[in-house]
């Protein structure tokens, strides 16, 4: 064989290289695939068991509003109805992106077409810095302060979906006011031109071309934020009151899906019921982010699509 | 005798220390097709976007001269930007339609002068669409995006949007610099349809589309204007040096 042939069909260093790379690749991430697939699999084995175990009715745990686990009712049914879990978190997640998506709006068009000097000197770095802050801290606010003024000012404890709204309303402000500045500096200039040109003031403009074009970005900023505020515990858990009851007004003690776990999880036995519909409540919150995360990208693309 | 729609007077525009363009007397005619060509950077989109105040959104610019539209001071304090914006409509080098239907393309300068009524606004997308000659090929997808169409179909949108407004003038910056050559002539015709109804002003890299679209051209060196003619003079016998060397292409 002459000495080029051989030199081709020998396979070269860098080819080799490139062998190597690919495989360390794959092998990361079949290493977090199955990390994540082990989580599912773990919490859905574990939750699915109060089912079909435990001989829960699926129906009767979405929908009963008595938890007590423990105890089982006259007819000896378990009671594990986790309808007031769901209200509570459902509740505080819509309750805080409503009254965040305003502010976050306000707040970014302030910052990237009102006065972008001061956005990049003040807003920015405060935002950034709010996002850093640990969510004890903002619970520990929660207890010490908001929970006395809705007291002071409402009566009753204080605690309730009134308190975890306003706590989780600050947690997810800088979440989606970042992700909304970016949407709206997405928005290409000569979108802003083109409407200046055709005789529109900037508020027009703002409010019919960049907020339009920038839509699908914002949305996606506030579902971002409802799924951490859905996934938020300790904050949440430090103000809401923990009574696992059905909430009768805003300012009565509820408690969310993520608060009921992370106050239960260490007193329960494994392989107990009250240990498996704790599960059921995790299996509950992983769906749910999943449907978040879905919920994101069929934005993305829909978005994509009107480009 | 034609009247003068734009009158301006020792025009000179500064970026920060840099001088634009240094001292520039351009008067436009109604009714009328002006080019302005020169080698690129030498001012025509600096000149032309000082019509419509654009220059007004760049931080650090200072314009100075005496610039009407008819008798009206365009840099007075007291000039109402956004009316004056309505009265000189822009179109730009970029086909940039709003990511919305073609419909809400046409009608978006009508709807932010609080035209709500829908048989106005099915009219005037329609005379708009045809005016800019794309009527017939978007009638059935009216509602579809803009952003589906063809490079330069979207040209000619952005030229309804422009005339749903009613303008009296019409800047045009280098609009078919980004289209294909059957797309180009499709808007020069169309250019030269307008013209009985507007002033049109229309920067161009091409001095061919000059030669055949416009009734004037200015010629732009280095932020001066060096000569302003009929077409037809400047073309067959330039008065200056410079602009005989930049018609025969011995530069630019
Ligand atoms: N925003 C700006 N800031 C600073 N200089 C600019 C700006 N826009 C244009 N210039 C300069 O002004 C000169 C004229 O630019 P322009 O009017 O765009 O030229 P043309 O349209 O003839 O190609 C160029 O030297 C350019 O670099
Ligand atoms: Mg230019």
């Amino acid at each position: 064989m002459d000495p080029i042939k051989a030199a081709m069909l020998k396979r070269s260093r860098s080819a080799k290289l490139e062998q190597r790379g690919k495989l360390i690749s794959l092998f990361c991430i079949s290493l977090i695939v199955i990390v994540v697939a082990a989580i599912f699999f773990f919490v859905a084995s574990r939750g699915l068991a109060t089912f079909f175990d435990n001989k829960v009715n699926l129906w009767s745990f979405l929908s009963k509003s008595v938890w007590s686990p423990a105890v089982n009712d006259a007819h000896g049914n378990p009671q594990v109805g986790a309808l007031p879990m769901i209200v509570g978190s459902f509740g505080v997640t819509f309750l805080s992106a409503v009254v965040a998506t305003p502010f976050a709006v306000g707040a970014a068009i302030f910052m990237t077409e009102i006065s972008p000097k001061m956005g990049k000197k003040i807003l920015q770095p405060v935002i950034e810095l709010l996002v850093g802050i640990p969510s004890v801290v903002y619970g520990f606010i929660g207890l010490s302060v908001v929970v006395p003024a809705i007291r002071h000012v409402f009566g009753g404890t204080g605690f309730g979906i009134l308190a975890g709204t306003f706590v989780l309303f600050v947690m997810i402000l800088p979440t989606v006011t970042s992700m909304t500045v970016d949407a709206l500096n997405a928005v290409p200039r000569y979108y802003r031109e083109a409407s200046l040109a055709l005789g529109g003031t900037r508020w027009q403009t703002i409010s019919r071309v960049v907020l339009r074009a920038a839509m699908p970005g914002i949305l996606t900023g506030v579902v971002f934020g409802m799924a951490r505020a859905f996934g938020e515990a300790l904050a949440v858990q430090m103000v809401i009151g923990n009574a696992a009851l059905l909430p009768h007004n805003l300012i009565s003690p509820a408690s969310t899906l993520t608060s009921v776990l992370t106050s239960g999880i260490g007193n329960t036995v494994m392989g107990s019921l009250e240990n498996n519909a704790l599960w059921s409540l995790a299996l509950l919150l992983l769906l749910m982010s999943l449907a978040f995360n879905l919920v994101i990208r069929w934005i993305g693309k829909k978005g994509e699509m009107k480009r | 005798m034609k009247t003068k729609v734009i009158t301006s007077k020792d025009v000179h525009l500064f970026y920060g220390n840099f001088e634009a363009l240094t001292g520039i007397d351009l008067d436009f005619n109604e009714h009328e097709i002006t080019a302005m060509i020169g080698p690129s950077g030498c001012g025509k989109s600096t000149y032309l976007r000082i019509l419509n105040r654009m220059n007004d959104l760049i931080p650090g610019v200072k314009i100075t001269g005496d610039i009407r539209l008819e008798d009206q001071d365009i840099y007075a304090p007291d000039t109402d930007v956004v009316a004056l914006r309505k009265r000189v409509g822009m179109v730009f080098q970029q086909p940039n339609p709003f990511p919305f239907s073609i419909y809400d393309n046409v009608v978006y300068g009508l709807r932010l002068a609080g035209v709500k009524d829908r048989t106005t606004l099915d009219a005037a997308v329609e005379t708009s669409l045809k005016q800019a000659a794309i009527w017939d090929e978007v009638k059935d997808k009216l509602h579809d995006s803009a952003l589906s169409l063809s490079g330069g179909q979207q040209q000619r949108v952005c030229i309804a949007r422009v005339l749903a407004v009613q303008p009296e003038v019409i800047l045009l910056d280098e609009p078919t610099s980004a289209l294909d050559p059957i797309s180009s002539t499709q808007i020069e015709n169309m250019l030269l349809e307008l013209r009985d109804q507007y002033t049109i002003i229309i920067v161009t890299h091409n001095m061919h589309q000059a030669s055949r679209i416009s009734d004037k051209t200015a010629f732009f060196l280095q932020g001066r204007l060096v000569e302003f003619d009929d077409t037809k003079k400047m073309f067959l016998t330039p008065k200056q040096k410079e602009t005989e060397d930049y018609l025969s292409g011995r530069f630019g």
